[in-house]
C-alpha cells in the first residue's frame, strides 16, 4: 500500500481513536509526514507477511512531552540521524522502518524517517494502541532487547543506551529526553524481520487509516459517523468495536503526578443511559471505564470518547463538562492479553487492583451476535449458555 | 460632563450609544451598515448627538467594534506582502511556515519566509544563537517588496529575547514605517498556529490602518475629537496605536462585546449570554465580567491560529430562521432570511414562515406589521425544537450541572421566554438590542500571561504570584490605572511528560483605562 499525503490524513484520524484519549495530538506528525512525502516522494506500507528474515527492521517514534513538540516542532531530521547512528553501531543496513505505538502522533513519525531513507514501513508496532512507556511494548514483553537504542535532538546530539533492562532504557532515555529540550526522537528494539514477525502487533497502521478513511467515508455520505468507526473494525485482529456508553461529560478531575496527566472523566447517561454514569480514569491514555461500580472495560482493551456529530476522537486535554460523548470499546489484540503482556499492561500495572476482563467476557450478547475472531472464542466458551 | 461613544459595526447594522460619565445610555442608534462602513458610523454617531443635544466637544472616548479584518481576510481584499521569519533552526524545519493553510493564500505568502537560527526551549534556555547576520541579509532582501514583517520565535511566550532582538534588526533596515508583528504579542504555546495568527495579523495591517484613519475623520467630521480605543477579542480595549501593531486581535469582537454589554447591564460576572441575532445566536459563558476564552485552536479564513478568542457555541437559530417541515419533522434554521426578515418574514406581510413568525403566532412576543396565524401544532412543534436547541447549547457551555443566571441580549432575543432549563434566572435588560455598542463603551485596557512554569522549586503560590504581577505590568503598560486592576481568569495546565511538575498558567487581568476619571466612570455598574 502506497502511503501518500491524503493517505496520512485518514492515519491522522484513526491514530487519534487509537490513542485511546492520550498518544499526543497528531496533527503534528501528521505535517512533518506530509512535508517530507512532498519532497521525498509515498512510502511503501508493507506486510509483516511480505517482511523476509533477514531484514533489518528499526522502529521509530518520538518520545517526551506533546506541549513541547507543538511548540518547538522538529527538525525533521531526528529520526533520521538516529536510525543512522544505530546503523553505524550494529554494523548493519536497515531495511525497513516500524511504529513503536500506532496511537497518536507517533503512528506518523516512521513516515518521516521512511519518506527521507526511501524505506518500507512495516504495518505492525509494538503496543496495538497508546502507552506511555518505552516498555510497554509486545517487543518487551516477546523477550527482545529494547536497546542498544538511540535518541536524537534537531542538533543531532545522539546518544546511545546500552541498558541491562528494558525499564531503565524507559528512565535513562527519559532524563535524557528532558536535557534535549524536552522530547527526542528514538529508535530501540532494533529486530531481525523473524523477530519482527514474532512480536509485532499486525496491521495497526492500517488499521488506524481503515477506521480514518470509515469516518471519511461517512462524512461524504452522512452516515452515522460512530457506527462506521465500530463497523470499520470487524473482521480485524482486534474484534468489533462496541459503544459502551452515550452521554455527557459533567466533571472532569486532573493533576500531573510523576510527569503524567492523570485524571478522571464522569458521564451522565443519555437515551439508554438515561440516569447511569459512567467514570473514566486516565494516565495520559484512557484506562479503566466504570458505570456505576461495575468495571466495564479496562486497559489493555481501548477506551476512547469520540464525538457523536463528527466521530472524530477526543483526547483528554480536551475533555471538559457539558461535552456530549461516545464511549466506544475496542478489544485488544490477543497477543495484549498474554499473561506475561498483563503483567507489563495490566490494570495491576497503572495501579488498579482489578483483573483484566476482556470486552468480549463481559459483553458475551453482543459479541455472540457481531462474533469474534477465531483466537477469540475461546472467551465465548468462558460465558454461561445465551439465555433464551 | 463628559461623554463616551460605543460603536458595533457588525454584519448587519452598526450600533452606536452615547454613555454619560455615570454609564447610562443617554442615546442609541441602529443603522444599516453602509458599503463604505463609514457613512453608517456618521450617520448612528450624528444621530445620537442630535437625540441627546450633547455637544461633540464634550465626548472625551470612543470605543470602536469593527469586523473589518475579519472581511479583509474572509474576502482576501488589500492583503499585504509579508516577509514571514521563523526563529528556530535547526528545529522546526520539518513543518515549514504556512503548512496546512488554503491554497490561494499558501501561495501568495511562500515567496518571502524564512527559517532562522534562533527560538528557546521550553525553559527560557536558547535552542541556538539568534542569526543576526541571516535575518540583515533578509531584512535588506525584502525591502521595498513587502509591506509588513511577521517574526515568530520558539517558545517566545517564554523568552520574548530573541523575536525582539529580530525586530530591532528589521526595525533598523526597514525603517520605522513598516508594520512587524511579533508572535508573543498575539498568541499562546503552539507554535505553528501562533505563527499563522501573526502572518495575518501582518498581513491585514494596512487594511486597519486604513479602516482606523477612515474612523477617526468620520468623527473628526462630526466635530468628536475624542481618543479613539478600538474593542479586542477578550472584551478589552486597546489603543489605536496598539490595535495597529496588533488589528487581528479586533476579529471576534462583536460577539465579546455583547457578553460585557450583558454583563453591564445586569451587574453579573457570572453568567451565561445568549445572544440572539437574525441568522445566528452565539452562547457565550461570563467569567468575572469577561468572556471566556476558547482553549482549541480557531479557524481565521481557513487557517488555524491560537490568539485569543471568546469560546462561542453558535447555533443556525435567529430571529429569520426559516420553518421548514419534511418526513424528519419540523426543523428552524439553519437556513434563514436574515436581515430580509423585515420583506419577507410573515410578521411583515411576506410569505417565508420564519422562527419569528412561531413566537408571534403563539402570542409569546409581539413583533412586525402583520398578524400571523399557524397550524398551531406546528407552531408549537417549532417552538419546541427552537428552544431544545438553545437549551442544548446553554448546557454545552456550563461548567457545572448547576443552574446559572441567564442573560438574553441582542435584537432577536425578544423571541425567547423567560425561564430556561438550567437557568437559575433569565434577564432581559433594558437595551438589551445595543448590548454590543455599550459592551465596546465600557471596556477596560487588559494585560496577559500564558507561559510554562516549574512548580517544583517554587510553591504553586509564589508561581501564581509572579505571574500575576507579569500580567498586571503588562495591562499597566497598556493604559491600565494600577489601582482598579483585577484578576478575570487564572487557568492552570499540568502538563504531562516534563518533570518538575510544569504546569502551563495563563493570567488575564483588567482595569479601566488611565485616562477616564475614576470617581466618575466607576469600574463596574452596580444595578
Amino acid at each position: 500500500m502506497r502511503v501518500t499525503e491524503q493517505t496520512l490524513e485518514a492515519l491522522s484520524i484513526g491514530a487519534a481513536i487509537l490513542g485511546t484519549g492520550g498518544g499526543g495530538d497528531p496533527l503534528i506528525g501528521k505535517l512533518m509526514a506530509q512535508q517530507a512525502i512532498a519532497e521525498y516522494g509515498p512510502v511503501e506500507l508493507v506486510s509483516l507477511d511480505e517482511i523476509d528474515d533477514t531484514d533489518v527492521v528499526f522502529p521509530v517514534a518520538m518520545m517526551g512531552a506533546p506541549t513541547v513538540f507543538l511548540e518547538k516542532v522538529p527538525a525533521g531530521e531526528e529520526g533520521y540521524m538516529a536510525v543512522q547512528r544505530m546503523e553505524r553501531h550494529l554494523g548493519k543496513k536497515v531495511t525497513a522502518l516500524c511504529p513503536i505505538e500506532c496511537g497518536g502522533m507517533n503512528s506518523m513519525i516512521p513516515f518521516v524517517v521512511a519518506a527521507r531513507m526511501g524505506l518500507p514501513v512495516v504495518d505492525g508496532d509494538g503496543m496495538g494502541r497508546a502507552f506511555p512507556e518505552l516498555q510497554m511494548e509486545t517487543f518487551h514483553v516477546l523477550g527482545v532487547s529494547g536497546t542498544p537504542a538511540c535518541i536524537a535532538d534537531e542538533w543531532g546530539n545522539v546518544v546511545l543506551f546500552e541498558t541491562v533492562d528494558n525499564y531503565r532504557l524507559e528512565s535513562f532515555a527519559r532524563a535524557c529526553t528532558v536535557k534535549m529540550g524536552g522530547y527526542s526522537h528514538l529508535v530501540d528494539y532494533p529486530m531481525t524481520g523473524t523477530q519482527v514477525k514474532g512480536t509485532a502487533v499486525r496491521g495497526t497502521v492500517s488499521m488506524a487509516i481503515r477506521l480514518g478513511e470509515a469516518l471519511q467515508e461517512a462524512h461524504r455520505s452522512h452516515v452515522n459517523p460512530v457506527e462506521a468507526v465500530l463497523a470499520a473494525t470487524r473482521n480485524t485482529i482486534y474484534g468489533h468495536g462496541i459503544a459502551l456508553f452515550q452521554g455527557k461529560v459533567v466533571d472532569v478531575s486532573r493533576r500531573t503526578s510523576d510527569g503524567f496527566a492523570v485524571g478522571q472523566a464522569r458521564l451522565q447517561g443519555f437515551d439508554e443511559e438515561e440516569g447511569k454514569s459512567m467514570v473514566i480514569d486516565f494516565q495520559n491514555e484512557n484506562l479503566i471505564a466504570k458505570v456505576g461500580d461495575e468495571v466495564v472495560a479496562s486497559v489493555p482493551d481501548l477506551i476512547t470518547l469520540l464525538d457523536p456529530d463528527t466521530g472524530y476522537a477526543i483526547t483528554n486535554e480536551r475533555l471538559r463538562y457539558g461535552q456530549r460523548v461516545v464511549v466506544i470499546g475496542i478489544p485488544t489484540p490477543e497477543i495484549m492479553r498474554s499473561e506475561a503482556a498483563l503483567s507489563v499492561w495490566g490494570p495491576k500495572q497503572f495501579g488498579y487492583d482489578i483483573p483484566f476482563i476482556p470486552l468480549e467476557q463481559a459483553y458475551p450478547d453482543f459479541y455472540r451476535r457481531v462474533g469474534v475472531p477465531l483466537e477469540k472464542e475461546k472467551y465465548l466458551a468462558l460465558m454461561p449458555p445465551l439465555e433464551r | 460632563m463628559s461623554y463616551r461613544l460605543g460603536i458595533d459595526v457588525g454584519g448587519t447594522n452598526t450600533d452606536v450609544v452615547l454613555l454619560d460619565s455615570k454609564n447610562t445610555v443617554i442615546a442609541k442608534a441602529k443603522t444599516a451598515v453602509t458599503a463604505d462602513i463609514v457613512t453608517g458610523i456618521r450617520v448612528g454617531v450624528g444621530t445620537v448627538l442630535d437625540q441627546s443635544g450633547v455637544n461633540a466637544a464634550e465626548i472625551t472616548h470612543a470605543m470602536l467594534g469593527t469586523t473589518q479584518v475579519t472581511n479583509a481576510i474572509i474576502e482576501r481584499r488589500e492583503l499585504n506582502e509579508v516577509a514571514i521569519v521563523r526563529l528556530g533552526a535547526p528545529a522546526t524545519r520539518a513543518v515549514k511556515p504556512l503548512a496546512g493553510w488554503p491554497e490561494d493564500l499558501r501561495e501568495r505568502y511562500a515567496k518571502y519566509s524564512w527559517i532562522v537560527g534562533g527560538g528557546h526551549e521550553f525553559d527560557g534556555r536558547e535552542i541556538a544563537l539568534l542569526d543576526e547576520d541571516e535575518l540583515h541579509e533578509i531584512a535588506e532582501s525584502v525591502k521595498g517588496r513587502v509591506q509588513a514583517v511577521a517574526i515568530t520565535g520558539v517558545f517566545s511566550p517564554v523568552n520574548t529575547d530573541h523575536e525582539e532582538r529580530a525586530a530591532r534588526i528589521f526595525r533598523e533596515v526597514l525603517g520605522e514605517d513598516i508594520p512587524i508583528s511579533l508572535s508573543y504579542q498575539l498568541g499562546s504555546v503552539g507554535l505553528l498556529e501562533r505563527e499563522n495568527a501573526t502572518v495575518l495579523n501582518a498581513a491585514v495591517s494596512s487594511v486597519a490602518k486604513r479602516a482606523t484613519l477612515s474612523f477617526q475623520q468620520a468623527l473628526a467630521d462630526l466635530d468628536v475629537h475624542a481618543a479613539l480605543y478600538l474593542a479586542q477579542n477578550d472584551g478589552t480595549l486597546m489603543s489605536v496605536e496598539y490595535a495597529l501593531l496588533y488589528p487581528i486581535l479586533t476579529i471576534a469582537c462583536g460577539p465579546t462585546n455583547s457578553m460585557r454589554g450583558a454583563a453591564y447591564l445586569t451587574g453579573l460576572k457570572n453568567a451565561i449570554v445568549v445572544d440572539v441575532g437574525g441568522t445566528s445566536t452565539d452562547v457565550g459563558v461570563l467569567v468575572n465580567g469577561f468572556p471566556r476564552e476558547s482553549f482549541v485552536a480557531v479557524d481565521v479564513g481557513g487557517v488555524r491560529t491560537n490568539f485569543r478568542m471568546p469560546d462561542l457555541y453558535s447555533i443556525g437559530l435567529g430571529g429569520g430562521s426559516e420553518v421548514t417541515e419534511s418526513e424528519d419533522g419540523v426543523k428552524v434554521g439553519p437556513k434563514s432570511v436574515g436581515y430580509r426578515i423585515v420583506k419577507e418574514g410573515r410578521a411583515f406581510g411576506g410569505d417565508t414562515t420564519t422562527f419569528t413568525d412561531v413566537v408571534v403566532a403563539l402570542s409569546k412576543a409581539k413583533v412586525g406589521t402583520h398578524e400571523v396565524r399557524l397550524p398551531r401544532e406546528l407552531a408549537e412543534r417549532a417552538y419546541d425544537v427552537a428552544i431544545d436547541k438553545t437549551v442544548e447549547a446553554i448546557d454545552r457551555m456550563k461548567t457545572s450541572s448547576d443552574a446559572v443566571p441567564l442573560i438574553l441580549v441582542g435584537g432577536g432575543s425578544v423571541l425567547l421566554p423567560s425561564e430556561f432549563e438550567g437557568a437559575s434566572e433569565v434577564h432581559r435588560p433594558e437595551n438589551y438590542d445595543v448590548a454590543n455598542a455599550i459592551g465596546a463603551a465600557i471596556a477596560q485596557v487588559s494585560g496577559r500571561v500564558d507561559r510554562i512554569f516549574a512548580m517544583d522549586q517554587k510553591s504553586r503560590e509564589d508561581v501564581l504570584e509572579e505571574a500575576k504581577s507579569i500580567a498586571i505590568a503588562e495591562a499597566i503598560r497598556a493604559g491600565a490605572e494600577a489601582s482598579t486592576i483585577e484578576v478575570v481568569e487564572i487557568e492552570e495546565v499540568p502538563i504531562a511528560y516534563l518533570p518538575g511538575n510544569a504546569v502551563r498558567i495563563k493570567v488575564t487581568v483588567a482595569g479601566t483605562l488611565a485616562s477616564y476619571n475614576q470617581e466618575e466612570v466607576g469600574a463596574h455598574a452596580s444595578h
